[in-house]
Formats: structure tokens, C-alpha cells, sequence
């Protein structure tokens, strides 16, 4: 029982990338073939930790094989070369090695931690399953119904309601408007060859960063690089157009039957390139952050009791920035908890955030920043997160200077413009009383 | 296939292997003269240091028909004390760049913050003020209760996977607190008042009733002077209560429930069997338990639930088994099966029972547990990876009964654990259904359509 929820994890976890510690010491590495790996050379614990992402993710399925690339992502460690999912497993067990396949909407994440003793091995392992997985029948079969069982969950879960209605209404027809792991329709009628082209479509050379941190050198590492994903395709499908935002201000009550509603709002965001994006940044902390006491905790949790956790949001997705937020209160409650953060975003966007609040959100946002890279499986992904948002090599020194040199003029500047009360949408999910869906 | 099912996540949190075993390497530990053990993990890699302050109370201390009080008090330490006002606890560690919660269990309540190695004299500061100087307004409690509410709504009231728990448990213990949810029942939150939460805190908030635990780039020396200067001066409970929960009695009768609710999408059996913890120096028969869950129900392409279920047929989407060792007092062993699409309940049931009497029959198979065993080995090495994990690990054994030597003993007794010890403790667990619970979670019938004459 955790005293404060944690939200949207996946979600700004793209965030991370912007901080880092002044302590670490990023090595580019380019191998011979042109692939380049940013490495954290750390000795004192014998194994390494690996992180190679492919830009796109998801968002890459073609549209009438929605899920395609979701199912061929969970099959990845499901059989390889002469290997069935069984024998895969225990190959894995026996190097007491970790391999993962994820997928979101914009990168296919492939994370794995090894031994020194026998990384060879691992990393002969590993390629197995980049290169010659086997989508046996029986495995697409066997994965396919948790899939299905997985999507059918989903459509009973009040937070992945609200999440799939929002994204429906905002993007149109875009890859984002639809979940990545596709319709029951669309994934029980994808094929084998469906999957060999969603992984052509996903994992390719043209879009694959590599973060590797623990106990390895450059030099051992640049012809592992070529080993490793030399024999990957060089190219992939196009990135998606950007997405559109399709939604306006207002209310859409999908009816569901629990007692608490959940809230799910938002309006377009900002970039993370945006020569404002820190601005914004420390303005969200003010407003919304997980963390730290910020303006929505303090109104509607502390001070009326109305949620146990409520939280903003800066969404930078590769195809269109968001600004979202969540809340979750009693049916007959959920009005008012509307009501206060609306309230809440109209006073911020009025009359700004003031000294002493930006003073305490650069405080927390500089001194937290060390504290992230507490060990090598962090470190890579960190690492492999800058890439992936285009932050060069060297931030890592700059990053708190950059907050610094925010102004409050800058702050509440931004505060003006990213903040618009009339343009945020709520889906909520549930019985709530005295709320229904505007036009 | 990694894809974890939503309708199971609540169920079963599986305890990676990762987090049993550890290194003895760095570890220091000391009590101070009122009581207070302190265990000190040192890792200079990173300028962080985690300070977890954890209380041998938990909701299973908690008096009858008190139910959520030992949680409640916990959301109610962030209020003021004499020397802080409401919020400003959690303020202060955000203004120093910290994070901080707390979260409560059974057996114990903990609260940490993670911060920058040189600010923890100002974490001891703040912890060891709220450990005896807790000050409440009526009106933090109130409001305080209506979040604790929302906190229920939302883990709980929202999600019939976690009601279907709850009742579950409800009906594993006849009589030890065990029984009842950490967050509380509704009924009884709703009545939660000052006085109860003072009534607990002043009872088991004090320094020989706690564990410290340091993690992170600090010296044992240091923490030490720092320890004895702000914990060092705090006045223990004097004749603190032995800690004795209601025992359970003799079980002699199979429970069986089914949860229907429209809202559930994946209907699945499970069954937990009540099953001995570990026990402070007598940690074999939990290590065969928790071997046994691996051999039996771990990985889904390894184990033999998996193998059985969902490889050699399709006759479950998903297959799990699940134990817990650290607790204070008796645990459950539980497996689970979601059936495939057309598979009923009962049926379901049937084919899990058939796999557990094949496994009965064919045994451990030796190239897994081999392979079990190698991953035990490793996990040493990649728990030295995660401070934070490590500093968990000693403060959750220490308030459940454990000592340190227990801790630093676990791998060893792990991995020597042989096949027939796993054969012996699955015997003797699947042999009493008596002391089993086996539950339903399923969505009620669609209404039989009229006929039409």
C-alpha cells in the first residue's frame, strides 16, 4: 500500500532522458559496420547490461494488421535457429542471462543482462532471437490466445478504457488512435508471414540505438556491435505522418459500472526539442509532477480529500507532443475533482507559477538529477533514452544548467501558452454523477 | 512470452529470484542501547544513499474491528509534527532533491526517502522527530481518511481481481489477522478516527520496536555517530508486547468460493495452501517451497505447469505457482491456471489437479533445477546492482521474524536444496486440501433468453 500511486510509468519514461548524473562518463562507440553504441564502462560487478531499441515501435503495423507487431514482439523469445520456445528458455536459464522483447507505441525495446563469465554465449543467444526467430505455429498459437485474453481484459479495465477512448477521439486515423496490441478480429487473423513483415517493418539497422552499461570495454564491444546486429536488414518501414489532435474541450462519459470514475484529460503538449520544453517542464512540476507537492496533489488530495493520487503529465510522442493528466475519484466526487484542476489550470495559465515555486521545483528537478543512475540497468537505459530524443552525447554537464537558466518571465510565459483550461478534454469512465459528455 | 495478463497481475505477485539472494559483502550492522538495529549497506557507485526506517507493526498488530489503521497511520505521518507542519516532511526532502514514500504490509510499516549521500543527517533529523513527536489535527485525519477511501475505491472496489483476493483471503485464515486487508475493510476505514491512530502509534512507533536500514555511498562509521545522534536520544517503549498473533487452529475443512462479477474478463482458478514461512534458523523447509514454486509453476516454458498446460497441450492461456517465504507467521503456496477459451472452471480445475498428481508421479526434473539453481548463483551477482533491492530485502527479514545471519545464510540454503527435499515438500503440501482454498473468478451467466413458444 503505497501511499502515493505512481502514474503513467511507460509514459514518461521518455522523460528520464533528460537527466543524468555529471559522474557519468558516456563512451561513443561505432563499430566497423556503422552501428554506434553509447557504453558506461563500470567493472566493479562482473556482468553488463544491454539495451538496444528500434525506433517506431508499434506505430509501424500497417493498419489492417493492427497487432502484428505486438504479437511478433512476444514471439521473439519464443523459438530461434534450431531452437523451439522450450529449449530457447533453457538456453537462456543455463547462462543464468535476462532477455526481454517490449514494444510501445514509437520503439520495439530489447533489454537483456549477462555475465561476464559467459557473455559469448549470451550475446550468441541473443542474436538468435534478433535474427532467426522461429514463429513456430504452435507458439503463434499459444501466444495469440494471451494476446486475445490480454485485449479482452483490457476492455473491462476502467484505465485502459479511458486511455483507448482518449486516443480514439484524438487521433483520427493515426497508429496512435488505436492500441498496439490490435482487435481481437486483427490479430486472430494475422499470419505467419504477417509477423516475418511486421519484423521486417520494425527491427532494422536505419533506426536502432544501443546503450550498454557494466563491465565491458570499447574495444571489446565495437565487433560485438557488428556480431550482434550486423545481419539485421538496413532498412525499415517509413515512420508514421505526425498524428493529429482531434479533440476539443469538453466531457465524454463512457459508462461503466464501478464505483470510483476515472479521469483521464489532456490538450496537445509541447516538444522536447521546443527551445521552451525545460520551461514547461519546470511549470509541470509545479503543477502536476509526481514527486514532488505539487499544485494538484496539494488541492485536491491534501486539501479535500477527493483522490488518493492525481497527477500532470508533459507526453512528448514522436508524432505529436501531449500534455496529459489522471485523477480517479468516488462517482459522487469525481465533479468536484474536475472541477478544482480545471480551476487549477486556469489560475496557473492566468497568474503563473511564483519565485518562490520555481525556486523549490529547480531545487528538486537539479538535486534529483545524480540520483538516477544508481546502476548499470538504469544506466543503459537512460542512455538509449537521450539517443532516441536526439540529446547529444555531451547534456549530461549542460542539463542542470539548463533548468537554471530558466527565468520565471520564461516559466510563465509558456505558462500562458501551453496551458489552455478550455481546450482540455476529460474521458471519464464510470457512473459519474452530474457529469455527461458535451458535444 | 513475457506478456503478463492484467486479469492475473493482482494475483500473483511472483518474487523474482533476483530479490532472495544476496551478497554478505558491505553489510554492517549495530544496535543502539534503546533498541534501535541499524544494518548499513555500503555502495559507493553513485552518490545516493536510501534511508528506510522500518516498524515491526504492521495491519496484522492491528486491534479487532481496527482494521486499515496501521496503513491509515502511515498516510498520517506525513502530517506535522512539534518541529514540522503538515506536507512540509515530504517538502523538504523534494526541496533536497529526495524522493520519499512509505508503504505498509502485514508484518511491517516502512518509510523511506532516497537522496544525495550528503543529505542524510537531515533524513535522520526529520524520521527520527515523527518516530515520537506525531501531531494531528482532526481535520488532516478527516481528510486524510477520505484519500485513504479513494485509496480503496481504487485498488480495491475497482477491480474484481482484487475483491476476488480479499475474499479469498479472508477465508484462508480462521483466526490469525492474516485474514483481514492491509488497507482495511470499508466499513470499518469509515470509522478510523485520531484516536486510533494515536492508540497505534504511541504503542509500537518507538526505537526498539524498528529497524534502520542505510543504503548507498555512506561509511558504517558515520552512520553510526549520525544514528546515535538522532535516533540514539529517542526513549524506547518500555514492556513493548511480545509479538503473538492469534494462531490459526487445526484446519479441517476445504474452502471453497466463486466471485462473479460482470466486470471480470478472464475467468481463472487458483488455489492457496496455507504453508510454513521461514523461520529464523530453520530456513530449509521455505527454501524447498520456493524451489518448488520455480520447479513447478515459475517461467511458463520452463516449469512443469507450463509445460504440461500450455505446451504439451493448449489447455491454459496462463500457468503460475507463487510463494512467498518472508512472513511472520504461516504463508501460502498458491498455483493458478487461466484456461484457454471453451475450457470451464471445473475443467480447468481438473486438468491443473491432474498436472500437480503428474509432477507427484515424475518428479523434478534435474536440467531445470540445475538451471534454477545456476540463476540463484547469478542473481548474487545482479543483486549487487540494486542497493535499493538489497536495503528491502534486509528491512522486510528483519521485521518478519528474520535475523541478519538468516539474510546472508539464504542463498547457501537455496541452493542446497535437493530433489528430494522438493518431492518431500510438495507431498506434503498438495496431500491436505484441508488447509486449502481454492477460489473462481468468473462473470455471472448471460440470462437464458426466453423461448418463444
Amino acid at each position: 500500500m503505497n501511499r502515493i500511486f505512481s502514474f503513467f510509468v511507460a509514459l514518461v519514461l521518455s522523460l528520464s532522458a533528460t537527466a543524468s548524473s555529471a559522474e557519468v562518463k558516456i563512451q561513443e562507440v561505432t563499430s566497423e559496420g556503422g552501428i554506434t553504441a553509447w557504453l558506461v564502462q563500470e567493472n566493479s560487478i562482473p556482468f553488463v547490461a544491454l539495451e538496444i531499441w528500434f525506433q517506431g515501435g508499434a506505430s509501424l503495423d500497417v493498419p489492417e494488421k493492427r497487432g502484428a507487431i505486438n504479437l511478433m514482439t512476444a514471439l521473439l523469445e519464443e523459438g530461434a535457429a534450431d531452437m523451439d520456445a522450450r529449449a530457447f528458455a533453457a538456453a537462456r536459464d543455463s547462462l543464468a542471462a535476462t532477455i526481454r522483447f517490449d514494444v510501445s507505441d514509437d520503439s520495439l525495446q530489447v533489454s537483456s543482462r549477462f555475465l561476464t563469465e559467459n557473455r559469448d554465449e549470451a550475446l550468441a543467444l541473443l542474436k538468435t532471437a534478433l535474427t532467426q526467430p522461429r514463429f513456430d505455429q504452435a507458439a503463434i498459437d499459444r501466444v495469440r490466445k494471451q494476446v486475445l485474453s490480454s485485449i479482452a481484459s483490457e476492455a473491462q479495465d476502467p484505465n485502459s478504457i479511458a486511455g483507448n477512448t482518449f486516443s480514439a477521439l484524438a487521433h483520427g486515423d493515426h497508429p496512435y488512435a488505436t492500441s498496439s496490441d490490435g482487435t481481437a478480429e486483427t490479430v486472430t487473423a494475422l499470419t505467419r508471414d504477417d509477423l516475418l513483415e511486421a519484423k521486417a517493418r520494425a527491427m532494422a539497422r536505419d533506426r536502432v540505438f544501443v546503450g550498454v552499461a557494466g563491465d565491458i570495454s570499447a574495444d571489446e564491444l565495437r565487433p560485438l556491435l557488428d556480431e550482434l546486429l550486423g545481419d539485421l536488414p538496413a532498412e525499415g518501414a517509413p515512420m508514421p505522418d505526425a498524428a493529429p489532435f482531434n479533440l476539443s474541450g469538453g466531457v465524454t462519459v463512457v459508462p461503466f459500472d464501478v464505483p470510483q470514475s476515472v479521469a483521464l484529460f489532456g490538450h496537445r503538449g509541447i516538444e522536447q526539442d521546443d527551445e521552451d520544453f525545460f520551461a514547461a517542464f519546470l511549470l509541470n512540476t509545479v503543477l502536476g509532477a509526481n514527486g514532488f507537492q505539487s499544485r494538484l496533489m496539494s488541492e485536491v488530495r491534501e486539501k479535500r480529500g477527493l483522490t488518493y493520487g492525481i497527477g500532470s503529465f508533459l507526453v512528448p510522442k514522436d508524432h505529436i507532443p501531449l500534455y496529459l493528466g489522471q485523477v480517479a475519484s468516488a462517482n459522487d466526487r469525481i465533479a468536484e475533482a474536475i472541477e478544482v484542476t480545471k480551476s487549477e489550470w486556469a489560475k496557473l495559465a492566468e497568474n503563473g507559477v511564483t519565485e518562490d515555486e520555481l525556486t523549490r521545483a529547480k531545487t528538486y528537478l537539479t538535486g534529483s538529477y545524480p540520483l538516477r543512475f544508481d546502476g548499470n540497468g538504469t544506466i543503459a537505459n537512460i542512455m538509449v533514452g537521450m539517443q532516441l530524443s536526439d540529446l547529444p552525447i555531451d547534456y549530461i554537464p549542460t542539463r542542470n544548467d539548463q533548468i537554471n537558466a530558466v527565468t520565471l518571465d520564461d516559466v510563465n510565459r509558456v505558462a500562458r501558452e501551453l496551458l489552455r483550461p478550455d481546450d482540455l478534454h476529460f474521458v471519464v469512465v464510470g457512473q459519474p454523477v452530474g457529469l455527461e459528455t458535451t458535444n | 512470452m513475457r506478456l503478463i495478463l492484467a486479469a492475473i497481475a493482482v494475483v500473483c505477485s511472483v518474487v523474482s529470484l533476483n530479490a532472495d539472494t544476496l551478497i554478505k559483502d558491505n553489510v554492517t550492522s549495530f544496535e543502539l542501547d534503546n533498541g534501535l538495529e541499524v544494518v548499513v549497506i555500503q555502495d559507493t557507485r553513485a552518490p545516493v544513499v536510501v534511508h528506510m526506517l522500518w516498524y515491526r507493526a504492521g495491519a496484522a498488530d492491528e486491534p479487532p474491528g481496527k482494521s486499515g489503521i496501521a496503513h491509515f497511520l502511515e498516510h498520517l505521518l506525513f502530517k506535522g509534527t512539534d518541529d514540522m507542519a503538515a506536507g512540509e516532511f515530504s517538502q523538504v526532502v523534494a526541496a533536497n532533491g529526495g524522493s520519499d514514500n512509505a508503504f505498509t504490509s502485514w508484518d511491517y510499516t516502512a518509510y523511506f526517502q532516497r537522496v544525495a549521500s550528503d543529505r542524510l543527517e537531515l533524513m535522520m533529523k526529520m524520521e527520527s522527530d515523527r518516530m515520537r513527536d506525531l501531531q494531528l489535527t482532526q481535520e488532516d485525519v478527516l481528510t486524510e481518511r477520505n484519500v485513504v477511501i479513494e485509496e480503496r475505491n481504487q485498488r480495491t472496489e475497482n477491480d474484481p481481481g482484487a475483491l476476488f483476493s480479499e475474499q479469498r483471503r479472508a477465508a484462508q485464515y480462521l483466526n490469525h489477522p492474516y485474514a483481514v486487508p492491509i488497507i482495511g475493510w470499508m466499513h470499518e476505514i469509515e470509522q478510523l478516527n485520531m484516536d486510533d491512530a494515536m492508540a497505534f502509534y504511541r504503542r509500537f512507533y518507538a526505537p526498539n520496536n524498528a529497524v534502520l536500514v542505510v543504503a548507498g555511498d555512506v561509511e558504517p562509521e558515520a552512520v553510526k555517530t549520525l544514528a546515535q545522534t538522532y535516533y540514539g536520544v529517542l526513549e524506547p517503549t518500555e514492556n513493548l508486547p511480545e509479538r503473538a498473533r492469534p494462531a490459526e487452529p487445526p484446519q479441517l475443512s476445504e474452502r471453497r468460493l466463486v466471485l462473479e462479477d460482470p466486470r471480470v474478463a478472464q475467468p481463472y482458478v487458483i488455489r492457496t495452501y496455507l504453508a510454513p514461512e521461514r523461520d529464523a534458523g530453520a530456513q530449509e523447509d521455505a527454501a524447498a517451497l520456493r524451489i518448488l514454486s520455480e520447479v513447478l509453476g515459475g517461467d511458463g516454458a520452463s516449469s512443469y505447469l507450463g509445460r504440461k498446460l500450455q505446451f504439451e497441450n493448449s489447455d491454459a492461456v496462463y500457468t503460475g505457482a507463487f510463494y512467498s517465504g518472508t512472513s511472520l507467521d504461516d504463508t501460502t503456496f498458491g498455483v493458478v491456471m487461466v484456461p484457454a477459451p471453451g475450457i470451464s472452471l471445473p475443467d480447468a480445475e481438473e486438468k491443473l489437479d491432474a498436472a500437480i498428481h503428474g509432477f507427484l508421479q515424475d518428479g523434478v526434473d534435474s536440467d531445470v533445477l540445475d538451471r534454477i539453481k545456476t540463476q540463484i548463483r547469478a542473481s548474487e551477482i545482479y543483486a549487487r546492482d540494486d542497493v535499493n533491492g538489497l536495503a528491502n530485502t534486509y528491512g522486510q527479514a528483519l521485521t518478519s521474524g528474520l535475523t541478519i545471519q538468516d539474510v546472508q545464510d539464504w542463498p547457501a540454503i537455496l541452493d542446497a536444496v535437493t530433489e528430494d527435499d522438493i518431492m518431500a515438500a510438495a507431498r506434503s503440501l498438495f496431500s491436505d486440501r484441508n488447509k486449502a482454498v481454492t477460489g473462481y473468478l468468473t462473470k455471472p451467466e448471460p440470462e437464458q433468453a426466453e423461448v418463444v413458444q
